[in-house]
């Protein structure tokens, strides 16, 4: 993919209109080259949802220019006809919540995607396999989600918006549901993926336990985006490298090359 | 791609199957309630078949003798049967009565057919299935199996007891009633004749009135009385044509020189299907628009509550690119999987259930395909209400606040 990663310039959002009008956000800048991971931290109702829910495509922003890659989505207005596969194709989805879909096993919930994109499901089925094997859950992979303890079921979430190697991977308070441990992991996994897959990634955060693992961090405030360049903290880097998967580097099955 | 609905029913297998379940307890009582009504058609058509009549002679302007009471003096036969194109009549009486069987009442359609004539008389039972026909000019029975009498057995009516001497099976009246077969002399007196308080207050009447009763003529008195007391009525005269007679044209020749009112095999289906069972037949068909308003609401209702169970997936399964249409195809198909457990439920049941009814119920498989797409349809029907929540379910929600 190359290009840009994400770039957002000037974004605007009002929610309503006249006295009950709210501007959520009023300008935000951005940028997240491919391969990097960034924070996006702010007090409660600053705006954080919001400029992902106008990034994935789900709500309208109301003026400005986003950027993915190569392609302008939007420019005072979406410049991409099909938002549905937009969402599908290039961008992936990493909720508070795993959010899995309860009756289909945990192959199938990350197999979904590329099925929905037209990828035969016995090919949509190994790319899973080979992914969760990846985010070390593999060998829970024919389990239904609700036989998944909290951990197991965020790293399933994790490789379902993996699995169709989006440029983009929109994270909302990944690991708000995990101890410190666990957290660490989910941190470790979506470097590791940004890295190998050339991934930009926005990780909206509370969490103190991570924010020292971002180098570099977008404080929104008041809708607006400050940017931070995190002192690079040896105790984070440290932590981070402790609570890699058990069987270490991610592993080479992971087989494929980003689109 | 993976069928969405159907993981979605095998994963809440068990919900689905007695939500079926219940759906198709209600579709059995439909196609019972169906089967019901074609019983009574089958009913009057038997009864119509079995009498072997090709006219019905009754009195005139009646519907009868089925529909409304008829009465011809029993001498009319003969000059019906010298009418061309005639082949056999018979006299008949019908009634409808509760007869003493063992203690118990029996509802019955007791026949009154003329005995010795050949056994493919008009009006006789074409078929029996145990014993003899009717061979004695009196108080001998052939009954119909579903009355519950066997031969030997013995009936009383009104004054007189009767041997059953023979059983058919499926004589029946329009209203499903068995019928018993008695000679007609016997069931003329049972239909016609007064008890004896009746007849005993009659002849003091007919003694108090000075034109019978004259001082000196004692025949007159005599005679009036017997000829109170004697019956010389029926219900009908059934005819049976000549091979290659037209039916209408003797009718019509009947109806000019005899001045009855003569039915033919087809207005007597009119009259029967028509006019008899017609009331009966919109109250059937009244029920059967209330049962499906009732399936098609709990269908609706549970396709509700299972849709409203999967807000939150739904909206996951639309921010990550499902199409609306697939999301309205596993709604659907899961309303159409209900309903096709629900139908198949409902026919074993209506199988099963159908003949412990008193009444005969005749499932017909032309219902059964009707009711299995009348079912489909009231699923479809009944799943526009989730799918539309469902395309309203907004993808943003998956992300939260
Ligand atoms: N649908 C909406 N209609 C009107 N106003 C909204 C809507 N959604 C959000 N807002 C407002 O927009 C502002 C930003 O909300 P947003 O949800 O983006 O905050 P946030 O940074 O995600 O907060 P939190 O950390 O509590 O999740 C808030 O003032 C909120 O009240
Ligand atoms: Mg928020």
């Amino acid at each position: 993919m190359g290009g840009t990663g994400i770039r957002i310039e000037g974004l605007r959002k009002r929610y309503g209109s006249g006295d009950t009008a709210v501007d959520a956000l009023k300008g935000v800048d951005m940028h997240v080259a491919p391969g990097e991971v960034v924070g996006l931290i702010g007090p409660s109702g600053s705006g954080k949802s919001t400029l992902l829910k106008c990034l994935g495509a789900v709500i309208d922003p109301t003026a400005g220019r986003m950027t993915l890659g190569d392609e302008v989505i939007y420019d005072d207005g979406w410049r991409v006809r099909d938002l549905r596969a937009l969402r599908r194709d290039k961008i992936g989805f990493v909720f508070q919540a795993p959010y899995l879909i309860p009756f289909l096993d945990v192959t199938d919930n990350v197999a979904l995607l590329p099925m929905l994109a037209g990828v035969p499901n016995a090919e949509a089925r190994d790319r899973a396999r080979e992914l969760l094997a990846a985010l070390d859950v593999g060998h829970r992979a024919r389990a239904q989600p609700s036989q998944l303890s909290g951990g197991e079921q965020q790293r399933v979430a994790i490789a379902r918006g993996l699995v169709n190697r989006p440029p983009v991977i929109l994270a909302d308070e990944p690991t708000a549901p995990l101890d410190s441990e666990r957290a660490m992991a989910v941190v470790h996994i979506l470097n590791e993926m940004a890295r190998r897959y050339e991934t930009a990634i926005i990780v909206v955060t509370h969490d103190e336990k991570i924010i020292p693992t971002f180098k570099r961090i977008y404080q929104i405030r008041d809708g607006v985006t400050h940017e931070q360049v995190a002192k690079s903290s040896p105790v984070a880097a440290v932590a981070l490298a402790q609570h890699a998967p058990s069987n270490g580097v991610l592993p080479g099955s992971v087989s494929g090359s980003p689109r | 791609m993976i069928s969405l609905a159907g993981r979605d029913i095998l994963h809440s297998f068990g919900k689905f199957v007695f939500t079926g379940f219940g759906l198709g307890l209600l579709i059995g009582v439909t196609l019972v309630m169906a089967g019901v009504y074609r019983g009574m058609v089958d009913d009057g058509k038997a009864l119509l078949d079995n009498s072997g009549a090709d006219l019905w002679v009754v009195q005139k302007d009646t519907l009868g003798p089925y529909a409304e009471p008829s009465s011809l003096a029993d001498d009319a036969y003969r000059s019906l049967l010298a009418m061309p194109g005639v082949a056999r009549v018979a006299n008949i009486t019908y009634l409808t009565m509760q007869v003493r069987r063992q203690g118990r009442d029996v509802r019955a359609m007791v026949v009154g057919i003329a005995p010795g004539e050949s056994w493919a008389s008009p009006g006789w039972p074409p078929y029996l299935v145990a014993g003899r026909h009717l061979t004695r000019g009196h108080y001998e029975a052939v009954a119909d199996l579903a009355s519950g009498f066997r031969i030997g057995d013995e009936m009383e009516i009104r004054r007189h007891r009767f041997r059953v001497v023979g059983l058919t099976r499926r004589m029946v009246s329009s209203s499903g009633d068995p019928m018993l077969f008695i000679p007609l002399k016997d069931a003329q007196e049972a239909q016609f004749l007064k008890d004896n308080d009746a007849i005993w207050r009659g002849r003091r009447r007919t003694a108090g009135n000075p034109t019978f009763n004259r001082p000196g003529d004692a025949g007159v008195l005599a005679a009036v009385n017997d000829a109170q007391s004697s019956s010389n009525s029926v219900n009908a005269v059934l005819v049976q044509l000549a091979p290659g007679v037209d039916a209408e044209s003797v009718a019509a020749t009947i109806r000019r020189w005899q001045r009855y009112t003569v039915h033919t095999r087809t207005q007597m289906e009119e009259i029967l299907v028509g006019k008899l069972i017609a009331t009966s037949a919109r109250q059937i068909g009244l029920f059967l628009a209330i049962l499906a308003v009732v399936s098609a609401a709990i269908v609706a209702f549970i396709i509700y509550t299972l849709t409203m169970d999967k807000i939150r997936e739904i909206a996951v399964l639309k921010l990550i690119g499902t199409r609306n249409r697939t999301i309205a195809a596993m709604i659907l198909q899961q309303a159409l999987a209900l309903g096709a457990i629900g139908f198949a439920v409902g026919r074993i049941t209506a199988t099963w259930a159908g003949p412990m009814f008193p009444k005969y119920v005749l499932l017909v498989p032309a219902d059964s395909v009707i009711g299995f797409f009348a079912v489909m349809a009231i699923c479809a029907l009944a799943s526009v209400v989730a799918i539309r929540m469902a395309l309203q379910v907004d993808p943003a929600e998956a992300i939260g606040g």
